[in-house]
């Protein structure tokens, strides 16, 4: 074979891996559908206010208009009990959930895979011990966690509510890390790499890492489904975020109860936000997986 | 019984379906098998043979689809007969053997039960089924048969599972039994006791045989007929003895030439190769599958697919000149006149490594893998080290490198300079001049780094360049490894193996070694890219005067490369001398078992010298000669005292020539004369 042949050859193969991976994912109808969702949320979430004719916060009733309106052509999801449009406020309120639950899984993400693959790598007692530590975190239920901490700290706070969902998140990444680390540790580029004096951060960070990635990734979509599930769950119990900001979780908590009063707009618009989001990353998750042949 | 062949596949077409497109891998193969007739399908990897075989069996993986044609077992069509049926043929007509024994037992069921399983479902009641297994596995001549029965997969040895595998296969006494590479992963001592085994029980049963291999010298032992595939399509048949001493297909004639045989050595042969690489899985080849490669190849191979010439017997070639095959040009010119490995003689001492012991402590108490091993090799030399699997080989490359620390007392010497025990000892340069290929390529390179990057990398640590110097440097010794400017780029993933294993030589050259460890450098690698490996390291060696130590399971490979063989046993030399010596004999008995067993791909006879019995674990050595309790020469040769108390010193036979044996070197001459 001549070197153009080659050199087309090798480079055709390549671009046709990635057009023939890509049209797989574009035929999966459920990855479509998930990232339809998610990318109609992260723009609710980067633009949102721009979107809304009506201020979220706007307190209706002192403008004069109805509370507990049902939905109609000014108000498409209806009002509240203050009369807050709330269209505008599931549409803003998209931006604290969605970069919380970013934040929170990024760093469970990026604690679990440091010590998965440190623990992978090093095995022996390290690893023992730290896998042991690891269990008895996971052990905590997240929201027992989360409300003590956060009642410790003193009521609502997004900053907390993300430490606590990383930390617990992190020892379920490590493990999937390590499983991944303690095969590729085994491979002989990592003997290569020893054998050309390299230390282990440059092992650990420059040869390894980036053969465990698939796993990491698909990990950290189907952790940022959780991430929306636990912050939902927490502003619905009033902690996590502070008040003020519209936000689904405590719009479900402040008007689940005038569900059986037939007022079932203010609670289920904001509910339906939060289901769509969590599936429209499980669908993406599923379709990652899928696209890793993992 | 009929007289219909007992398998017989028309114009058959495969398909796999991968990132969702289908791909052909069978492109209409058509054969047939006589009741009692083994035949044989050889080819590289990828080309389709392990499809074939479960094509037979009608077992497809997930993603694969029979597209075209039909499979008839005796005379039946099962192309698309119903799960029941093929269930149905499956137990009670069929049986297949696999390549990875152990792999293909559930490792938490005891073996017995296994067993026993396959007579239960042939309808046996389960009182009986317990005899009826043990015969089974006395059948297939397993020792200890009541105690197998007992064990777990993983405690047998490779050999016994496959011989459990062989036994569970016959046990419906089959009318087809599928062999897809039955002794691939297995020491050649034992794949020829596997191959004896097969032999025996299909003369004694009479059923026909599939035989799937990459090997050529056991297809000719064990096959009537042959068929070669190449990318889906068979592209020669007939008569083995035939079709390997007159192939008339250029992809056979070149397959046997790249295969390094006795006779050969790389001071004065080179090996011929196959140029180019396969098409890659589900290609479009309008003409001639082979024309990319063919060194006879003409215009009109590219469009029009040649047609089956019939040869006399039964042998027929699709090749439109396949009158010209036997005589095509090499694609490597054949002789070498540079002196390589002359020179290595009269060198100056290289490496010397004294007493080298390593002992791994395990909780069940310390395992002694490498005993006192001593040796010494010249600059430019090459050092074969054989000897079946737990003998050491690896452990004692690992400890030269430095990965193992070996234990107190060992002394390993490079150009006079003593080493440090492991890596962290050792300097830059001194990691540099001891470096490795590793066998598996796919596993030594970073798949996620580019050739550049790995091989610049090695240069920037070992030789203390800065990042641009090292790429310079890269550039210059890739293309020295022929690795194309153009795949600098690329990640190893889109490399063929033998691209990657060129890319892992290149790097091992970083740091301007002195002595290169070849850890089964090609056994990862079809025929004709072991060829060009070969070369490749060979040209190497005589361009920068470096030594090797070349570990290998293949026998002719070892004796084409090297200049000195040491054979291991239990972590002990057994014989040291030149390789013509080692090969030639008289040879240690262990060494003439080994040799012994290799099957011969031009059909000649040699007397098969049989160790009995299992390797013995290293925890626990025999008594004496630790050889003594499977020895072939131990019985009769008046020293069997000696054999069973005391351990045999390495001793300088004749000069250059060292054995460890009681049996003095005449007598052993004596005997191997007969």
């Amino acid at each position: 074979m001549t070197t153009d042949t080659l050199k087309q050859s090798a480079a055709a193969e390549r671009k046709k891996i990635r057009k023939e991976r890509f049209a797989q994912l574009r035929k999966n109808k459920a990855f479509i559908v998930g990232a339809v969702i998610l990318t109609f949320w992260v723009l609710c979430a980067l633009v949102g206010k721009f979107l809304v004719r009506i201020n979220p916060d706007e307190l209706g009733f002192l403008n004069g208009v109805e509370t507990d309106l049902a939905p109609n052509a000014t108000n498409w999801f209806g009002t509240d009990s203050n009369g807050r449009d709330v269209f505008s406020r599931v549409i803003v309120g998209s931006r604290p959930i969605i970069v919380m639950a970013t934040l929170a899984t990024v760093l469970g993400t990026v604690l679990g895979a440091s010590i998965g693959l440190v623990s992978g790598y090093l095995k022996g007692w390290f690893d023992v011990i730290v896998m042991r530590i690891l269990d008895a975190i996971s052990a905590m239920p997240v929201l027992v966690l989360a409300l003590l901490a956060l009642s410790a700290v003193g009521g609502s706070s997004s900053v907390v509510t993300i430490c606590i969902i990383g930390f617990v998140f992190t020892p379920i990444i490590a493990r999937t890390v390590r499983a991944a680390v303690l095969n590729e540790a085994e491979l002989d580029y990592v003997a290569a790499a020893k054998l050309r004096t390299e230390r282990m951060p440059h092992i650990l960070f420059k040869e390894i890492l980036p053969n465990v990635l698939p796993p990491i990734i698909v990990e950290f979509t189907v952790r940022l489904g959780y991430a929306v599930f636990a912050i939902a769950t927490l502003s619905f119990l009033g902690v996590g975020v502070e008040l003020g900001s519209p936000n689904w979780g405590s719009q479900v908590a402040d008007h689940y109860n005038l569900i059986f009063s037939g007022l079932w707009w203010s609670t289920i618009f904001p509910a339906g936000a939060i289901a769509t989001l969590a599936i429209g990353i499980n669908l993406i998750a599923d379709g990652v997986t899928e696209a890793f042949e993992l | 019984m009929s007289t219909q062949p007992a398998l017989e596949l028309r114009d058959l077409r495969v398909a796999y379906r991968v990132r969702g497109i289908d791909r052909e891998v069978l492109r209409g193969i058509s054969l047939s098998i006589q009741p009692g007739e083994a035949y044989g399908l050889v080819g590289e990897s990828g080309c389709g043979k392990s499809t074939a075989a479960f094509a037979a069996m009608r077992y497809l993986p997930r993603n694969g689809s029979i597209t075209g044609g039909s499979i008839h077992f005796e005379g039946q069509d099962i192309t698309s007969i119903g799960d029941d049926e093929i269930r149905e043929l499956r137990t009670n007509a069929i049986s297949m053997v696999y390549q990875n024994p152990i792999a293909a037992l559930n490792p938490t069921i005891r073996v017995g039960k296994q067993v026993a399983e396959v007579f239960e479902l042939l309808g046996k009641p389960s009182d009986e089924a317990h005899d009826l297994s043990l015969a089974a596995l006395k059948r297939v001549q397993i020792a200890d048969a009541e105690a197998v029965l007992e064990r777990y997969p993983h405690q047998l040895s490779g050999g016994m599972a496959q011989r459990v595998i062989i036994a569970m296969a016959l046990a419906s006494n089959p009318r087809l039994l599928v062999l897809d590479e039955p002794t691939t992963g297995l020491d050649a001592t034992v794949e020829a006791e596997v191959l004896d085994l097969v032999r025996e029980l299909r003369a004694e049963t009479g059923t026909a045989v599939l035989f799937i291999s990459h090997n050529l010298g056991v297809i000719r032992t064990m096959c009537d007929r042959v068929g070669v595939l190449y990318a889906g399509a068979l592209v020669e048949e007939g008569p083995t003895d035939e079709v390997l001493h007159k192939p008339n297909h250029p992809y056979t004639v070149g397959l046997l030439r790249c295969i390094p045989r006795g006779g050969l050595h790389k001071q004065t042969d080179r090996l011929d190769t196959i140029p180019g690489t396969p098409p890659p899985l589900g290609a479009t080849l309008p003409g001639c599958v082979f024309v990319d490669r063919c060194a006879i190849a003409k215009d009109t191979c590219r469009t029009t697919p040649p047609n089956f010439v019939e040869l006399a017997n039964g042998h027929r070639a699709r090749c439109a000149f396949h009158e010209q095959a036997a005589s095509m040009p090499r694609a490597v010119d054949g002789t070498r006149s540079s002196g390589i490995g002359n020179s290595a003689s009269s060198s100056s001492e290289l490496l010397n490594i004294s007493k080298l012991s390593k002992t791994f402590a395990q909780d069940s108490g310390d395992v002694r893998v490498l005993t006192e091993v001593s040796l010494s090799l010249r600059k430019g030399e090459t050092l074969g080290l054989v000897g079946e699997s737990g003998s050491g080989k690896t452990t004692l490359a690992k400890n030269l490198l430095g990965i193992t620390q070996p234990d107190a007392g060992s002394v390993i010497t490079l150009d006079g300079k003593t080493l440090g025990a492991t890596l962290r000892d050792r300097s830059a340069s001194e990691v540099g001049a001891v470096q490795i290929v590793f066998q598996n390529p796919d596993s030594a390179l970073n798949r996620r780094h580019t050739v550049m990057r790995i091989v610049a990398r090695a240069i920037e640590k070992l030789a203390g360049k800065s990042r641009d110097e090292a790429e310079d440097t890269a550039q210059v010794l890739l293309n020295d490894m022929s690795v194309d400017p153009i795949l600098h780029s690329v990640k190893p993933t889109q490399l063929s193996g033998g691209l990657k294993q060129r890319v892992a030589i290149a790097r091992s050259f970083a740091g301007r070694p002195q002595l290169v460890v070849c850890d089964e450098p090609t056994s990862a690698l079809d025929v004709s890219v072991q060829a060009n490996i070969l070369n490749l390291l060979v040209d190497l060696q005589s361009k920068e005067n470096v030594s090797y130590v070349f570990i290998s399971h293949d026998l002719g490979v070892v004796r084409y490369i090297s200049d000195r063989i040491a054979v291991l046993y239990l972590g002990r030399i057994m014989e040291l001398g030149s390789a013509e010596t080692v090969f030639n004999g008289p040879h240690h008995p262990y060494t003439e078992a080994l040799v012994s067993s290799v099957p011969a791909i031009d059909g000649s006879q040699r007397v098969r010298v049989r160790l009995g019995g299992e390797v013995p674990s290293p925890a626990n050595p025999p008594q004496g000669c630790v050889l003594n309790p499977r020895c072939p020469r131990m019985a009769g040769s008046g020293v069997e005292h000696l054999c069973t108390s005391v351990e045999p010193d390495l001793v300088e036979a004749e000069p250059g020539h060292f054995l460890r044996c009681h049996i003095p070197l005449a007598q052993l001459r004596q005997i191997q004369d007969k």
